[in-house]
């Protein structure tokens, strides 16, 4: 290695493997500029406009034939898709990562919008096991009821379901927010590390089990507290948050949520110990 | 992994059988090794309906073998002449596969303990259902083949349950396919999504209270289970709140009864359930694509809760 004090700073900072040139050739290096945002795509992504508008009927198709059918009318510029006849059907509208105002008109099955980063979703109906898994980015809205695991892993964007969601919502979120109008079931928040969920109405047994980090706001009753997760205060800048965010969302417009409950982890799991497993072990 | 469903119409019959074909031919990629029915036919409730089988249809990890038809004539023969000799009159018969028999069968008791323990003394015969409205109709296929192989698309009545079934906990058999009567009352059947991890201790314990059971199928303890908290007066849907406690691991499953249906989920809410209530029909299944065929129009459904019982009459 160079020596720091000596080379000036442009040879310093390649010294420590840190580029200041553009790089060229066989590269897939790229720098981020926000200016550029706009620019930016996955590959296999499309440019498309919000106000070209469609339809597409999926009564007779299976998911795979419907999520390629969504993938080509993006590559067509088409910004609004309409989906009629979901049926609840499993696995519609899975993967996209592209911004898209996309609407289903009826229910869907299991792992709908799963893995999805950007795109804007209306779901006239329920949902069933496993809702927006690994949403990334984005917001998707569930005008009824949904099942078990909603929101399991998220890392990002909004997930709102105006009714009632089953067991186990928002396991093993990383990031993002969970917000239910309704009720939720046991085990909500079971092993969440990072993220926010709001519910509310009542929530089930062994609520936030287990959670590492997050935050976790009910206003209704809970059925019991799992393990490791505590009450906290609900300071002025949670409520506000609060606030804004069930406005976004379009939901409990009204609610006080001063009442409301904020629950996070207590920390004192064996996860948060200092030592190394290999340290544990030789302590054990 | 399994699928179940089942419907209550009420205050009106329907085509009960192409409904639960439909809504089980939906869920068959959560299994297809074996589909059974328990249909609640429209009758005029004086003659017992008994299902039964003299012989296995064997498929894969199947402890039954295979036998040849005339074993099965001769233990239909034995059949007959315990009937007989216990003062039961056969009025129909029909023999819809070589294995399987439908007997209408005029006999007047109220307590089935005795007369099904002589029947299924006699080796290789077992009742599948025994009922003045019930009739469990289960074999190796999914839903359109078992349907179609018994005729059952035109059984109208009341209410049904049926199963996919997934074979993991034992072979691929009649004897462990589901739905399971809940000997030995009349009309009561059970099926079952998931697994129970004290089957055996209960079912020690069940047997020493002079339960039978006919499989290795940890399902089948929820219906003897059942049945013997109502032999000692438990209402059904008291029962179904006793086996969340009683009964250890991941469950779905329903009960069904002469008049009544009832769901019950394990307090992990572990396995999948989607409902739909309305005032003249109750429809249920594993997943949402099944309440689907029979409803295709837009609909509110949702998830029981966790150690939720419910119970509807017709």
């Amino acid at each position: 290695m160079a020596n720091l004090k000596t080379v000036s700073k442009k040879s310093k900072a390649q010294s420590m493997g840190m580029h200041t040139e553009v790089l060229t050739g066989r590269t897939q290096q790229k720098f981020f500029n926000p200016d550029e945002a706009e620019n930016f795509y996955y590959f296999g992504t499309y440019d498309v406009d919000f106000n070209k508008r469609t339809e597409l009927d999926v009564k007779d198709m299976t998911a795979p034939e419907a999520n390629k059918e969504i993938d080509n009318l993006m590559s067509q510029g088409y910004g609004t898709i309409v989906i009629k006849n979901p049926q609840g059907k499993h696995s519609l509208g899975v993967g996209i990562l592209n911004k898209l105002n996309l609407i289903f008109e009826g229910s869907l099955g299991y792992f709908g919008m799963g893995s999805c980063d950007g795109p804007i979703v209306r779901i006239n109906g329920r949902v069933g096991w496993s809702c927006a898994e690994n949403l990334m980015a984005g917001k998707v809205v569930i005008e009824k009821n949904a099942g078990s695991c909603f929101g399991a892993a998220i890392r990002g964007g909004d997930l709102i379901c105006k009714g009632s969601v089953g067991a186990r919502t928002g396991i093993d979120m990383k990031g993002g927010t969970i917000i239910i109008g309704g009720d939720a079931g046991a085990f909500t928040g079971f092993m969440m590390q990072r993220g926010r969920i709001i519910i509310l109405g009542d929530v089930g047994i062994n609520l936030g089990d287990s959670m590492y980090d997050g935050t976790i706001f009910v206003g209704g009753e809970i059925g019991s507290y799992g393990s490791d997760a505590v009450d906290s205060e609900l300071t002025s800048s949670d409520q506000d948050w609060l606030k804004r965010k069930l406005k976004v969302a379009e939901i409990g417009e009204n609610f006080d949520v001063s009442k409301m409950k904020k629950i996070v982890a207590g920390k004192k799991l064996w996860n948060y110990d200092n030592l190394e497993p290999t340290e544990k072990k030789g302590a054990i | 992994m399994c699928g179940i469903a089942g419907l209550i119409h009420r205050g009106k019959s329907s085509n009960v059988g192409s409904e639960l074909q439909g809504m089980l031919q939906a869920l068959k990629h959560r299994g297809e090794d074996s589909t059974g029915y328990a249909l609640y036919g429209d009758t005029d409730g004086k003659n017992f309906i008994m299902r039964f089988k003299v012989g296995e249809n064997v498929g894969e990890g199947s402890s039954s073998v295979m036998e040849d038809v005339s074993v099965y004539d001769e233990r239909k023969k034995i059949v007959d002449q315990t009937l007989s000799e216990m003062g039961a009159k056969v009025v129909k018969e029909e023999r819809t596969l070589p294995y399987s028999l439908r007997y209408e069968i005029d006999y007047d008791t109220k307590d089935l303990l005795d007369f099904s323990q002589r029947i299924e003394s006699i080796p290789g015969v077992e009742i599948l259902s025994m009922g003045k409205s019930l009739e469990v109709i289960k074999d190796l296929g999914n839903a359109k083949m078992v349907c179609d192989r018994y005729s059952l698309d035109k059984v109208v009545g009341t209410h049904a349950i049926g199963h996919a079934r997934m074979a993991t906990e034992s072979g691929v058999d009649i004897k462990s396919a589901h739905p399971f009567w809940g000997y030995p009352f009349s009309d009561v059947s059970v099926v079952h999504n998931g697994q129970l991890t004290n089957y055996w201790n209960n079912r020690r314990v069940l047997e020493n209270k002079g339960m039978r059971f006919m499989s290795e199928c940890d399902s089948e303890l929820i219906a003897v289970y059942i049945a013997e908290k109502m032999r000692h007066g438990a209402s059904l849907e008291e029962g179904m709140k006793e086996s969340l406690t009683g009964l250890d691991g991941v469950f779905t499953y329903f009960v069904a009864t002469k008049d009544s249906l009832g769901m019950a989920k394990d307090t992990m809410a572990a396995k999948p359930l989607v409902l739909y209530e309305s005032d003249d029909l109750v429809a249920m299944g594993s997943e949402e694509i099944a309440i689907r065929s029979v409803l295709p129009q837009e609909i509110d459904t949702y998830d029981p809760f966790d150690g939720e019982v419910k119970v509807w009459q017709i």
